[in-house]
């Protein structure tokens, strides 16, 4: 271990000078100097044994910290050649001015935000056209759709995420129609609550459940296979390959996107009812077979067909969304997790904003 | 010189598949040991194993006379300390700069004040040539300076053995000869013990220290570069001269 006292001169390092013991050093230092009565002081190291990188910068260090405390430093050379020239190998190194960052008043910041989301929205829109082509242009092909990462991407979408969005619509289905029927049963209406139920889920609560829970189970897994696939320059090496990395890898997503969500969403209406129809008959007493017919009385095609339709456009955007995330990525591993958080958030926009659209379009008069 | 790594026996092996088998090695203090080899063919599994990052199958281990494998948890972390890695591709944290970078371990492990800790990262930075880089993310930094970096970073406690996976893969010729320079410098100068893993004909040349020579997990040669050269061994000489016929 390191000590340092006072002398008649100055003062006296003794010891190993080492990471271990420098900060005792640290805090003891600057009071001795300052107690000291001679203004001009000398820093014996005879008595040093041992020096490393830490102990060798404090020794560097501490001409600065005299003059902090108003005395005038000189430090004797180490006891032996090794130490001495350990001492002088290790250059302090002075401290580059930082640099202040330009200021940039209010409406310049404005205008470069300004000018960014032009050129992301501009990005965003031309993947959009490029991948929606893409994936259109691959049907008529002779290669066609790549198979195997279609199945791949097909099965992880679709039936693995079947389980989690069965149960969901189950649960949301039960709730809906337990707090439904305490209305209406208010006005002797129970038997309504299928109505209510069958036509809520398939126009509007099935697709945009499936679509939320899908962008973020399947979305965000896009995204952040894209951004690591960029991180680690396999998309380079693709181009390299003459391979449109682009469509190579995201043009069997979106298919099975397109494919899964609809499928999911049938699977979610159905469930949803399952869960309501449950409740229906183990609390309210209303039969199964009166339930059913009710629900079936009240559906059109339409209710059906405009729920698969938005589930379409809904899983269509949260993949190019997700790949939109996915290419955007820059930096480390932190900027794949921001990838993926992205990825859910404007997902998220995107299927309020298509189920916006799609309410006016089909149900406004 | 005092023995400072001992491993006896080793063996490793990923599942049912044996990467090293029967493994002798010493390393002494301040001695620069390169291990080399074609690849697959053990080197960064026998320097992962040696670090305690891959578990060994057989055989045993010695650290300063210390089996880290055996060692609690302090201790071993005490041993660790002591030793540097420099990464094939530098494992700088991506989110921190590399100020941050080679702050992080004194920080963790010191209770030094911010200006000395400051003082200690530029000097190390000053020592590999990246005065500029310490408030830099990686993410900015060329492939030459991602490894200066992660050398800095190797250093910054004082290790007394320092282990480099590769330095001059994927490094242009003159950015590979300048962190063997530094190698050579640390070794030199502060007397670092080095492991180094490469395959790198050029560096070997440079770093010109006692080579060890794997081929399908085992070590089939051990020597100086120059009785490397000469060596009637078919795998040693297809492996510096390679524009030969294979063995």
């Amino acid at each position: 271990m390191a000590e340092i006292r006072s002398t008649d001169r100055g003062i006296l390092f003794s010891g190993t000078l080492t990471l271990d013991s420098i900060a005792a050093l640290e805090t003891q230092i600057s009071q001795l100097l300052h107690d000291h009565s001679v203004t001009t002081l000398q820093v014996d190291l005879s008595q040093v044994t041992a020096v490393d990188t830490a102990g060798a910068v404090f020794l560097h260090r501490l001409p600065q910290i005299g003059r902090q405390v108003g005395k005038d430093l000189t430090i004797t050379p180490l006891p032996t050649e090794e130490l001495q020239h350990f001492y002088t190998f290790i250059t302090a190194a002075e401290r580059a001015e930082s640099i202040p960052p330009t200021a940039v008043n209010w409406l310049e910041q404005v205008g470069e935000q300004l000018l960014q989301s032009k050129e992301r929205w501009a990005t965003f829109l031309y993947l959009m056209s490029d991948l929606t082509w893409a994936a259109i242009a691959t049907l008529f092909r002779r290669s066609g759709i790549r198979r195997d990462s279609f199945a791949d991407q097909a099965i992880a979408i679709g039936s693995q995420g079947l389980p989690i969005i069965a149960l969901i619509l189950f649960l949301i289905g039960a709730v809906m129609a337990l707090q439904a029927t305490a209305q209406l049963r208010k006005f002797g209406a129970n038997i309504f609550v299928a109505d209510l139920l069958a036509v809520s889920l398939t126009r509007e609560l099935g697709p945009l459940m499936t679509a939320i829970i899908i962008s973020g189970r399947s979305g965000s897994a896009i995204a952040a296979e894209i951004a690591t696939m960029k991180f680690t320059e396999e998309l380079d090496a693709l181009q390299t390959m003459a391979i449109n990395p682009l469509r190579f890898v995201a043009v069997p997503k979106l298919w099975a996107m397109l494919l899964c969500v609809p499928l999911l969403t049938i699977m979610a209406d159905f469930f949803g009812i399952l869960g309501g129809t449950f409740v229906a008959v183990a609390a309210f007493d209303i039969s199964p077979q009166a339930f059913i017919d009710q629900v079936i009385g009240s559906l059109f095609l339409k209710d059906v067909l405009t729920g698969l339709i938005k589930s379409f456009s809904f899983g269509w955007i949260i993949t190019i969304i997700a790949v939109y995330r996915g290419l955007e990525f820059s930096g480390g591993a932190s900027g794949v997790g921001q990838a993926t958080t992205a990825s859910v958030v404007t997902s998220l926009f995107g299927i309020i904003f298509l189920d916006s659209a799609w309410g006016l379009l089909f149900y406004m008069r | 010189m005092k023995r400072i790594i001992g491993i006896d026996n080793l063996a490793v092996a990923y599942g049912e598949h044996l990467v090293l088998k029967d493994i002798d090695l010493q390393v002494e203090e301040g001695e620069r040991l390169i291990v080399l080899g074609g690849s697959g063919c053990g080197k960064s599994t026998l320097l992962k194993s040696i670090i305690g990052l891959t578990p060994i199958h057989a055989g045993r281990i010695e650290i300063f006379d210390a089996e880290p494998a055996h060692l609690p948890e302090l201790e071993r972390d005490a041993l660790l300390r002591r030793l540097g890695v420099m990464f094939q591709y530098g494992a700088l944290l991506n989110s921190l700069t590399v100020g941050e970078n080679l702050a992080l371990p004194l920080e963790m492990h010191t209770d030094l004040s911010p200006a000395l800790v400051e003082d200690i990262v530029r000097t190390r930075l000053h020592l590999v040539g990246l005065d500029q880089a310490y408030a830099l993310l990686p993410a900015e930094l060329s492939g030459g300076m991602r490894k200066r970096a992660a050398l800095a970073r190797a250093m910054v406690l004082d290790p007394e053995i320092l282990f480099c996976d590769e330095p001059g893969a994927g490094l242009d010729p003159v950015t590979a000869a300048e962190i063997d320079h530094l190698l050579l410098t640390v070794n030199q100068s502060l007397g670092i013990t080095l492991i180094i893993v490469t395959h790198e004909l050029l560096s070997i040349e440079r770093l010109d220290g006692r080579l060890i020579m794997l081929d399908q997990g085992e070590v089939v040669f051990t020597g100086t570069v120059a009785q490397a050269k000469t060596s009637d061994l078919p795998v040693v000489a297809h492996f510096f001269n390679p524009g030969a016929s294979r063995p």
